[in-house]
């Protein structure tokens, strides 16, 4: 087993892997860029090293400075959490060099199994169901529309490249063929540095539904069930969960053989994740291969009762896995939502800013994978989640109560995070009735929000609630500066305030 | 001393007193039972008729909101004491006013220096956060009596930009 893993990540997944490297008695070292100095994973961490400044570029994404911390601080293998280095197969091979175990898979395999079209032709060729479309990048307009006829409107293009909806267009009728081309060309071209495209049909209300792998270096290679991410803002997963509403044992079964078919024709080993559309036939499309540990993970751990990336760390130091295919049993059902600094009210823009308190959901069922806290400033320079409350319960309806509970539970005042988002999609029929597919968020969106029924008593204690807590607010700021002071309620300065106040006059002399 | 306030476009006066060290309410001319304890800045525990609220009150990104009750609300309060002026609805000011920076960003554009006339409402400091540009204005009619950043400065959410008097 490894002595030392280096975590070449940040925030809470850097968090989730050191956790799991500290209950094995491995020691986790991290690295962090000049703005994560006093993030929570270097806090929490055995070992912590500085590679750069800010942007991702000059740290998190350069691999001499990644290998050379491993190097410095003798680690013998590196995590590479999800995102930046994550599905790098220069990385892979550079860690390889150094004589580093890369805690994933291959970089063969890699390339194999995460570049979309390369991926897409292993599966034509092992018989593994994909969207129609085409199975080359496409090289000109003309091309694209003969593709389109071929397979029929709706089509969508997109980036080969690409992830995260950019590069993405999609295209109702054959008129609108030339513009989305080269609108989606130059927004992948921006995005990825790579301006190709290819062409896919337009599923009418697929489900996201994504299966588990896990292979070992001894010939094993299983799956873990699904999870199913339909619930997606602009192509961006919200809420995940754990097992699928729609699935019956068959489809179970016929997806997570056709995964495990997928990933042994690439030589997989380590944890990975097949994606696939399913429509409302209970037809199964394979969409695309995430070759890491995916940030829905906890969903799948929460029921099968297995830590995935201890998993990993043991099949990457040469272990086998300990279980086989029936062993794997599901139990209950897990969902988990992605808690950001955005802005609600400015279109889900990103808010950075200072924490200044914050409260942490609690109790049976409920888990909070994040890497914040109060005092602490959410950077301006990466991806604004802040963590995943996941909820277990014994059926879906219990998972959804718990949810709703813990978020009810759940603050973090100084800046905005979605999770009024959250209680809004909890609440609705839709998605308690599992009535959701890929595009329902983003209809649901446009739709007003409920308004309260007024008349209520519980309402009109609350509006009585929300009046006094504003009128104490207000005079706790402004406090009474004219000849009302007598009856106007004096309340003692805390703390807390008079630290604002010192922070206040140590700012303003700056001339 | 009483105060206005607006929330879910429902216009509220609140009167606060207190008499024998007791916090009294009495909310659009109605007295309430309310026991609210200040649990944190901004943070407050409220019991009414034996109902336990929790409600919060946050500012971050300019406008106020309050949350209770697993619901969040625009609000605005009104002070008659500070209200001797209206002008296009916004209340202005009193007295040597700290011009804050909303968001971290970058100033961008310095709209004003020290010895202008402005008007309330006026942009003072244009900040760059995430690709956004926000204008900062007075919240007085008076003079910029410092102005305490230049283009090109990062700033920070609470930072003093300005000072008008």
């Amino acid at each position: 087993m490894f002595r030392k893993i280096l975590i070449a990540n940040r925030g809470e997944i850097a968090v989730r892997v050191a956790r799991a490297c500290k209950e094995m008695g491995i020691r986790a070292a991290v690295v962090f860029s000049d703005a994560d100095r006093a993030a929570l994973h270097v806090r929490l961490a055995d070992e912590a090293y500085r590679i750069g400044p800010a942007p991702s570029r000059e740290s998190y994404l350069a691999i001499d400075k990644v290998i050379g911390a491993a190097q410095q601080a003798r680690c013998d293998a590196i995590h590479p959490g999800y995102g930046f280095l994550a599905e790098n197969p220069a990385f892979a091979r550079e860690c390889a060099a150094a004589r580093i175990t890369f805690i994933g898979p291959s970089p063969e395999a890699m390339e194999k199994l995460g570049s979309k079209t390369a991926a897409r032709q292993l599966a034509r060729a092992v018989g593994v169901p994909t969207v129609p479309g085409t199975v080359e990048p496409i090289e000109k307009l003309d091309d694209a529309i003969d593709a389109a006829r071929k397979v029929g409107f709706p089509v969508v293009l997109k980036a080969v490249a690409g992830g995260g909806g950019k590069g993405m267009r999609l295209i109702e009728q054959e008129t609108g063929m030339s513009a989305a081309w080269r609108d989606a060309s130059s927004e992948a071209q921006n995005a990825f540095g790579d301006a190709r495209l290819y062409l896919e049909k337009y599923l009418i209300r697929p489900r996201h539904i994504e299966i588990q792998v896990l292979g070992d270096h001894h010939g094993h290679l299983l799956h873990l069930g699904e999870r199913e991410c339909s619930v997606q803002r602009r192509y961006q997963k919200v809420i995940e969960e754990a097992p699928s509403s729609l699935m019956t044992p068959e489809l179970r079964g016929a997806m997570g053989e056709a995964a495990v078919k997928l990933a042994r024709a690439g030589g997989y080993a380590n944890a990975g994740t097949v994606e696939f559309l399913v429509d409302t036939e209970h037809n199964f499309y394979f969409l695309e291969m995430n070759t890491r540990l995916q940030v829905e993970h906890p969903v799948t751990e929460m029921v099968t009762s297995l830590d995935l990336v201890k998993l990993q760390i043991r099949v990457a130091a040469g272990e086998a896995l300990p279980f086989t295919q029936d062993e794997i049993a599901v139990r209950g059902h897990a969902i988990e939502c992605r808690i950001y600094a955005e802005d609600p009210d400015n279109n889900f823009s990103p808010s950075p800013g200072k924490i200044l308190a914050r409260r942490v959901p609690a109790g049976p069922g409920i888990r909070l994978d994040d890497s914040i806290y109060a005092g602490w400033t959410v950077p301006n320079e990466y991806d604004p989640l802040l963590g995943k409350l996941i909820a277990w319960g014994a059926d879906r309806k219990e998972a959804i109560s718990r949810l709703k509970r813990a978020l009810d539970e759940y603050y973090a005042m100084g800046i905005r995070t979605n999770v009024e988002l959250f209680r809004r999609i909890l609440n609705s029929s839709d998605f308690q009735n599992a009535d959701v597919h890929t595009r329902w968020l983003d209809d649901f969106l446009r739709q007003p929000a409920s308004t309260v029924t007024p008349g209520d008593r519980e309402q009109s204690n609350a509006d009585d609630a929300a009046a006094v807590a504003l009128a104490m607010w207000h005079i706790s700021r402004n406090g009474s500066r004219d000849g009302q002071k007598a009856d106007a309620p004096s309340l003692a300065a805390s703390e807390w305030k008079l630290e604002a106040r010192r922070e206040q006059l140590n700012r303003a002399p700056r001339e | 001393m009483k105060i206005e306030i607006k929330l879910r476009d429902l216009k509220r006066t609140v009167e606060i007193s207190r008499t024998d060290g007791a916090l009294r309410f009495v909310v659009d001319g109605r007295s309430l039972d309310a026991d609210p304890v200040e649990i944190a800045p901004g943070i407050y525990s409220i019991l009414i008729e034996g109902q336990s609220f929790e409600a919060r009150v946050d500012t971050t990104g300019g406008g106020l909101r309050v949350s209770v009750a697993g619901r969040e609300y625009a609000a605005q309060i009104v002070d008659p004491r500070q209200r001797n002026r209206y002008r296009g609805g916004a209340i202005e000011a009193e007295g040597r006013q700290q011009v804050i920076a909303p968001m971290p960003g970058k100033v961008v554009r310095v709209l004003a220096a020290a010895g202008d006339v402005v008007e309330a409402g006026k942009g003072l400091v244009v900040i760059e956060a995430m690709k956004m540009q926000n204008e900062v204005r007075s919240p007085k009619s008076g003079t910029i009596e410092r102005m305490l950043v230049a283009e090109g400065q990062a700033v920070n959410s609470g930072d003093v930009l300005a000072v008008v008097v």
